[in-house]
């Protein structure tokens, strides 16, 4: 790991550790996925996993999340080992066309998170309604998935995922099949939700310049089988910009350092 | 426009069968002149007799299917949700679905008797199976990503059945029932025509037992017009309900 060096963000100096993956294995049958995951990660950071298909981000997040089990090792968050899903943790899902209940509007679909936690009927209303606002879908409530566009349906999932009141929100590849416009939006959008609630996220994505533009850290990982590489710290100021953080010389370094790290893997 | 012209070619062949009919000046016990069946169907609608025995047709096929269809919906979801069940009742399942429900009427007969009691039983017996193969299909097929959803947001299993499985394979269902509506109308009249002293399938065969062809002839016209009735309110349904697509999961506007 690199030098930690001060930090303008404030948010990721020497915090509390929340989630702690220690000696984690996962295999499907025979086939090793994962091999000897240790990663701590602290209160309100924002961690990005990057590396090529078939490193096993999505099954290191899913793990987390708790719909899988590693095959050895331990994983807790909060200091509690994971068992399954939990209240506190929130997973949002990177194909929103599949995400979300076609037969539900966007508030309907708000609205499952909170009756699954058994929010009593009268206090859902202004709960949507506030929660729909908070990604900008005030307007919107009472139209189907399929009536609103990508970028839509994945504010309606933030905003499900958000009625969770989660701790940790663990998201795969959320903006990978939006396009750049979109996309740019929502990574600016997230970060300001987040920073609101001191939120932890774990971040998976393809995108070598939206993990740095996001993360406080980017860990990358090694293919066949899914190990870590490397984690890269992030110190850029915040908040960020699309602009001016993009053309940050440190922005320019960590996107030449992660690009000849991942190309050096290929070879 | 279309539908005039499907009616064409039936109208032109009713009108040569009549032609022929009284060309030939044939008098027979097994066929009559369109006209002779008309005026049989009028007779047998004016005192009564049709609306009757469809009536009680429809009561034993609609039950039946009620019946069937309905343990078959409940337990291909539990089969659906537990894949252990599911793996145990495979083989009994594949043993019991060939068997034809005309094959238990004798059965059947044995032990409940004549009457309402037997058909519906024989009815249910075969309509369980399209419901149950089509709801087990309908449940595999539910997106993955849905059921990962419903274990993250904590779904207790009630708010997983009736939250996320049943608005998800409505469609499919539809489907499955509307299919298992003809099986019960092709079972219910076969059963009454093998053996139940009931519906319309017994006064068919009494009309053919006592030489009535007109009358026989006009009840199978009945029967053939009593399905397509049936199909085409549950057509209409399906579409209301679930767009034009049907088989795919609607949206309700």
């Amino acid at each position: 790991m690199t030098q930690i060096s001060p930090l303008p963000r404030g948010r990721a100096a020497q915090p509390s550790p929340l989630i702690t993956f220690e000696g984690v294995n996962h295999s499907f049958g025979a086939r090793p996925v994962l091999q000897d995951v240790n990663l701590t990660i602290g209160k309100s950071e924002f961690v990005c996993l990057v590396g090529p298909s078939g490193c096993g981000k999505t099954t290191l997040l899913r793990m987390l999340g708790g719909l899988l089990s590693p095959t050895s090792g331990n994983i807790t968050v909060g200091g509690k080992p994971v068992r399954g899903p939990a209240q506190e943790i929130s997973f949002m899902f990177q194909d929103y066309s599949k995400a979300l209940l076609p037969w539900r509007t966007a508030a309907g679909n708000v609205s499952l998170a909170l009756e699954a936690a058994g929010t009593p009927a009268r206090e859902r209303g202004p709960r949507i309604a506030e929660l729909l606002s908070k990604v900008g879908l005030a307007a919107h409530a009472d139209h189907y998935p399929a009536q609103l566009s990508g970028g839509m349906q994945q504010r309606v999932q933030i905003a499900r995922c958000l009625a969770q009141e989660p701790s940790v929100l663990l998201m795969d590849e959320p903006f990978g099949a939006l396009d750049a416009m979109t996309r740019q939006a929502l990574q600016d959008e997230i970060l300001r939700i987040i920073a609101a609630n001191r939120t932890t996220v774990v971040f998976v994505t393809h995108d070598l310049e939206e993990a740095i533009y996001l993360g406080d850290r980017v860990v990358a990982l090694y293919p066949n089988p899914g190990r870590i590489a490397q984690v890269f710290d992030v110190n850029l100021p915040s908040p960020r910009n699309q602009l001016t953080t993009r053309e940050h010389p440190e922005f320019l370094r960590l996107r030449r350092e992660l690009f000849d790290f991942i190309r050096e893997d290929r070879t | 426009m279309r539908t005039a012209k499907g009616f064409l070619l039936p109208l032109v062949l009713l009108l040569l069968w009549e032609i022929g009919m009284r060309a030939s000046g044939l008098q027979s016990d097994s066929l009559a002149a369109p006209s002779q069946i008309a005026a049989a169907f009028w007779t047998a609608l004016l005192d009564g007799t049709i609306l009757r025995r469809t009536g009680e047709t429809l009561r034993a096929a609609l039950t039946g299917l009620a019946v069937g269809g309905g343990s078959a919906l409940v337990l291909s979801i539990v089969l659906g949700l537990v894949p252990p069940a599911a793996r145990l009742m495979q083989f009994s399942i594949e043993v019991l679905r060939p068997v034809p429900a005309v094959a238990l009427i004798p059965v059947a007969i044995l032990t409940l008797g004549f009457g309402y009691g037997m058909e519906i039983s024989l009815v249910a017996f075969a309509t369980f199976w399209p419901v149950l193969i089509y709801g087990q299909a309908a449940i595999v097929n539910i997106e993955p990503q849905l059921i990962d959803l419903a274990r993250v947001l904590r779904l207790n299993t009630f708010g997983r059945v009736t939250k996320i499985v049943l608005p998800a394979t409505l469609p499919r269902y539809f489907v499955a029932f509307r299919l298992a509506t003809a099986v019960s109308l092709i079972v219910a009249v076969t059963v009454e025509i093998a053996a139940n002293p009931l519906g319309i399938g017994h006064e068919l065969m009494t009309a053919a037992q006592s030489l009535h062809p007109d009358l026989m002839f006009a009840l199978v016209l009945w029967i053939g017009l009593v399905g397509w009735g049936l199909n085409g309110l549950l057509l209409f349904a399906q579409r209301r309900l679930f767009g034009a697509a049907g088989a795919s999961v609607g949206v309700p506007q």
